[in-house]
């Protein structure tokens, strides 16, 4: 099959571009100044310089550049992130301990926006006049003008501290028991916020092209002869004219995967979210080597993976890509 | 008498526009009655498509509103509507169901998600309920009624899958889907070529005489009215102008804009024993009367074995895969003062001889000399001097203009960027340009959206006059204006060409333009030249089968001169693309008589 041979090339490529990152991150680390015997020696309070060759042995910090790219690319081949001496952690266990917070909180927030911004582009697209529709220009001006900190501490001053309605900080309460869903309440709770605060950007950038490319496409030929078969509005729109401007929708969406860190390190921040943006941070600040490298790599995965999906779902949609 | 199946009375549709409002039709009554053919002929801006699109409400999607007149249609009960009464959801039961509707433009009439059977489909199970088995089942008989080669396989293939004939194809039995009591089509072959224009046209026509639907065909070219109806409505600026029998409108035309439309159009054969190219008969200045040029025998330009491929990348790191034959082997020549014809259809490579000229695409091999100096082997600035001999002027004057600048500025700009003009000379000759393509100093300081399209052509002309070319390359120059101002720019060109001892190389899909204006015909396909010659002896005696059907194909402006489904016979365009280890052919000709030659390598046909 044409389309399964062609989404194979784009793996292969996605491995190349995973090794480059790969290769890049290292290299960019090593050459930065300081090291973990720098950070090591500084938690004991200093060492002089045969002990820090000591420990710059022990960890394999003398050998050539190469031999240490080379060992660090085998390691992670078999999922060996390396040891965070900051966490004394293995770096894998380290950031798969705190992904599925993360992508909770960003996966919800994106699935929320992207149907809620179909659903707003669409309404307003077929009322470019209408009350809906300059709702949703002036959403998009404050999604993308807001800055994300901002309006997380707003909503937790509005809805937290004045009205109690939702938990300051955290993921889940370490007070309550109860079963499954009592469970699921509870970080459901905690959820809302940081997902209103991390969605907004995305239902900002969502609803306005899905509004434009829906005003576009309802102009076009092919909805004029779906017009003239007698369909129902109804089919026009939901069928026809949707399923041909969500593609750049989708594009869009699978770019924001970037998300996981950037958009997410801010949030996380704001509501003690226990995430990798958190620990992303304070890994930085620990200068913790193995994490943040552990971490970029982790992110590039994501968005690599991220972009695979997306181009596998416009496949699906649009049978014209990747035929030509 | 039988009621007639759509009466148009006094219709009247206004836009509302920023500027106030437009009245798009005014005043337009006719009947259709069934199993008869209705031509709706003008020109652009003429409402006839606004009148189509009012008898399905299509017309309030664009903006358009009914605010006069009456809209009668007779249902399958017998029952009459006013059209223009009915509501949206009254309306969703007829469209597509009892009024079928074909567009004009089939790469884009289809929505390109879905696949054909889904497209087709659709109506049927919306209209006559059918379940899905039976609905396909009818799809695959529609399929089979307007003969689209392999119909079983188009079922689940998407539009983008299928070439522009097939489309249109499939566009025509979507509409016949729920055999409509009333098919309009709208400019239903005008994006379409010449030979399968012709196969559309037959088929519309069969397909009428079998289902006994009235068909109201919309239309710009005379030709193809002479073709298809039995009763014609001339419109112009919103009204009707004259309403008869075919044969009254063509050979007694009473409104002097329906004789003005008539002279304009360039009928195939009618320059036959003449040796010379012909200006375009226009009304209202039969007085300018000026000598087309016989040419020299001196040549200007000397194309030798050009070959043009492009590549079609793919795969993993984007290796080639295969290699377009776009220009294979193709050799010319065209003399001072003379005008030399490509024609061919859509892909035979006509454009990019055109564009290899300029090295506007690098041609693979081959020598073009203008002048004496090989093209093809120039360095950049040799080739930047030598563009200066060589101007082109493109198809879409709404594209080659650029919209943000001053018209003078646009005409000044070639002059300004090889520094032959400046200062009060510069403008002086602009200003002569403008005289020169008789457009007012008044347009100097205007923008191109301010000028219609045949005035936004003379610019395009003024700006490749600019700096006193030798050679101007017409790329479909005339294809995209309406026929009177097509004949308009035809007779500037020819006129410019015997002021300035102009050669042009005029590439066109148009075989009656190209009759009347060239001295030299050279027919294209597939990328090689199957025929070349003086126009005569290419329109009076070709040789070529490729010729000979495509000359078979041309709708002749003529209705007792109609051609019938019998005289058709196409085979579908093979494909230019060929694998890395194709090895063209060198293409040989044979002498039929002095400057007329044929290919007899294999052409591909």
């Amino acid at each position: 099959m044409k389309v399964i041979e062609n989404f194979l090339i784009r793996v292969a490529y996605a491995v190349i571009l995973l090794t480059a990152v790969l290769i890049l991150n290292f290299s960019m680390m090593h050459l930065a100044p300081g090291d973990v015997a720098d950070t090591i020696s500084q938690s004991m309070g200093g060492a002089d310089k045969e002990i820090l060759d000591q420990i710059r042995a022990d960890y394999g910090l003398d050998r050539p550049f190469l031999i240490q790219l080379g060992s660090y690319i085998g390691n992670v081949l078999t999922f060996d992130l390396g040891y965070s001496f900051f966490y004394n952690t293995p770096v894998t266990e380290l950031i798969l301990q705190r992904l599925p917070a993360t992508l909770l909180l960003v996966f919800t927030a994106q699935v929320l926006a992207l149907i809620i911004g179909v659903m707003l582009g669409v309404i307003s697209a077929r009322r470019p006049n209408g009350l809906t529709s300059h709702f949703v220009t002036l959403l998009a001006l404050f999604g993308y003008s807001a800055p994300v900190f901002w309006t997380g501490i707003l909503l937790l001053i509005g809805f937290s501290l004045n009205v109690h309605w939702f938990p300051v900080a955290g993921m889940r309460d370490v007070t309550i028991s109860g079963g499954f869903w009592v469970h699921f309440v509870d970080v459901a709770r905690h959820l809302v916020l940081p997902v209103i605060t991390l969605g907004s950007i995305f239902l900002a950038l969502y609803s306005r092209l899905c509004r434009a490319t829906m005003l576009e496409v309802l102009g076009s030929d092919y909805i004029r002869t779906a017009k003239a078969k007698g369909l129902h509005d109804r089919d026009v729109i939901y069928k026809h004219a949707l399923k041909n401007s969500l593609s750049p929708v989708i594009t869009l969406a699978g770019l924001q995967f970037s998300a996981v860190i950037s958009g997410a390190v801010l949030v996380e921040a704001v509501f003690s979210w226990p995430g990798l943006g958190t620990l992303a941070f304070q890994s930085i600040i620990a200068r913790d080597t193995p994490t943040i490298l552990g971490i970029l790599f982790f992110s590039a995965l994501v968005v690599i993976v991220g972009n695979l999906l997306t181009d596998l779902v416009l496949r699906l949609i649009d049978p014209r890509i990747g035929t030509k | 008498m039988t009621k007639p199946i759509a009466s148009f009375e006094n219709l009247r549709v206004e836009f509302e526009t920023k500027t106030g409002t437009v009245v798009g039709v005014e005043d337009v009554s006719f009947k259709i009655k069934a199993k008869e053919t209705v031509c709706v002929v003008g020109e652009s801006g003429s409402g006839k498509s606004v009148s189509s699109l009012s008898m399905l409400r299509l017309v309030e999607f664009g903006g358009g509103k009914l605010t006069g007149g009456t809209l009668k249609f007779t249902r399958k009960s017998g029952e009459t509507l006013d059209i223009t009464k009915a509501d949206q959801s009254l309306m969703r039961t007829i469209r597509g169901n009892e009024i079928g509707m074909i567009f004009q433009e089939p790469m884009t009439a289809l929505n390109p998600l879905f696949t054909v059977a889904q497209q087709l489909t659709e109506g049927l199970r919306t209209h006559k309920t059918l379940g899905k088995e039976a609905a396909a089942k009818r799809a695959l008989e529609l399929l089979y009624q307007v003969r689209i080669p392999e119909p079983e396989r188009r079922l689940n293939q998407y539009p983008h899958e299928l070439s522009g004939g097939m489309r249109q194809r499939v566009v025509i039995a979507m509409a016949l889907a729920c055999e409509p009591r009333l098919l309009i089509a709208d400019e239903p072959t005008t994006a379409l070529d010449v030979t399968i224009q012709a196969e559309i046209l037959a088929l519309i026509d069969r397909l009428k005489q079998e289902t006994g639907t009235a068909v109201m065909f919309i239309t710009h070219d005379m030709s193809v009215v002479a073709q298809m109806a039995d009763r014609v409505v001339v419109m112009h600026r919103g009204k009707k102008v004259e309403e008869g029998t075919v044969e009254q409108i063509f050979e007694n035309p009473k409104h002097d804009y329906t004789k003005s439309l008539l002279a304009a159009v360039p009928k195939l054969g009618e320059m036959k024993g003449k040796l010379l190219p012909e200006p375009m008969r226009l009304m209202g200045n039969e007085n300018t009367k000026f000598k087309p040029l016989s040419g020299s025998d001196e040549p200007l330009l000397i194309v030798k074995n050009l070959t043009t491929r492009f590549a079609v990348k793919g795969g993993f790191l984007r290796r080639t895969l295969a290699n377009v034959h776009a220009v294979e082997d193709v050799s010319f020549t065209l003399m001072k003062g003379k005008t030399l014809s490509l024609v061919g259809e859509s892909g035979c490579g006509k454009s990019t001889v055109g564009r290899s000229l300029l090295r506007l695409v690098e041609p693979l091999s081959g020598q073009v000399s203008i002048d004496g100096q090989n093209i093809v082997t120039m360095s950049p600035p040799e080739l930047r001097k030598a563009r200066l001999n060589m101007q082109m002027v493109f198809q879409d004057p709404f594209a080659s203009l650029n919209p943000q600048m001053l018209l003078k500025d646009q005409v000044a700009d070639p002059m300004r960027n090889y520094n032959t003009h400046s200062g009060e000379a510069l403008d002086k000759r602009v200003e002569m340009l403008f005289d020169r393509v008789k457009l007012p100093h008044s347009f100097l300081r205007r923008y191109p959206h301010e000028l219609s399209g045949g005035q936004r052509q003379r610019v395009a002309i003024a700006r490749a006059l600019a700096l006193n070319p030798k050679l101007i390359i017409a790329d479909e120059a005339v294809s995209a204006l309406d026929v009177s101002v097509q004949a308009q720019v035809l007779n500037l060109m020819l006129e410019l060409q015997s002021e300035l001892g102009l050669s042009f190389l005029f590439i066109s899909h148009d075989m009656a333009v190209v009759e009347r204006v060239s001295h030299d015909v050279g027919v294209m396909y597939l990328g090689r030249i199957v025929e070349f010659g003086p126009r005569s002896k290419i329109f009076e005696n070709p040789q070529h089968a490729y010729t000979k059907a495509l000359l078979k194909a041309v709708p002749i402006a003529d209705p007792r001169q109609r051609r019938s489904e019998n005289d058709l016979n196409f085979k579908p365009l093979a494909s230019p693309i060929h694998s890395l280890h194709y090895e063209a052919v060198p293409s040989a000709y044979e002498t039929i008589s002095e400057g007329h030659f044929i290919l007899t390598t294999d052409s591909g046909y």
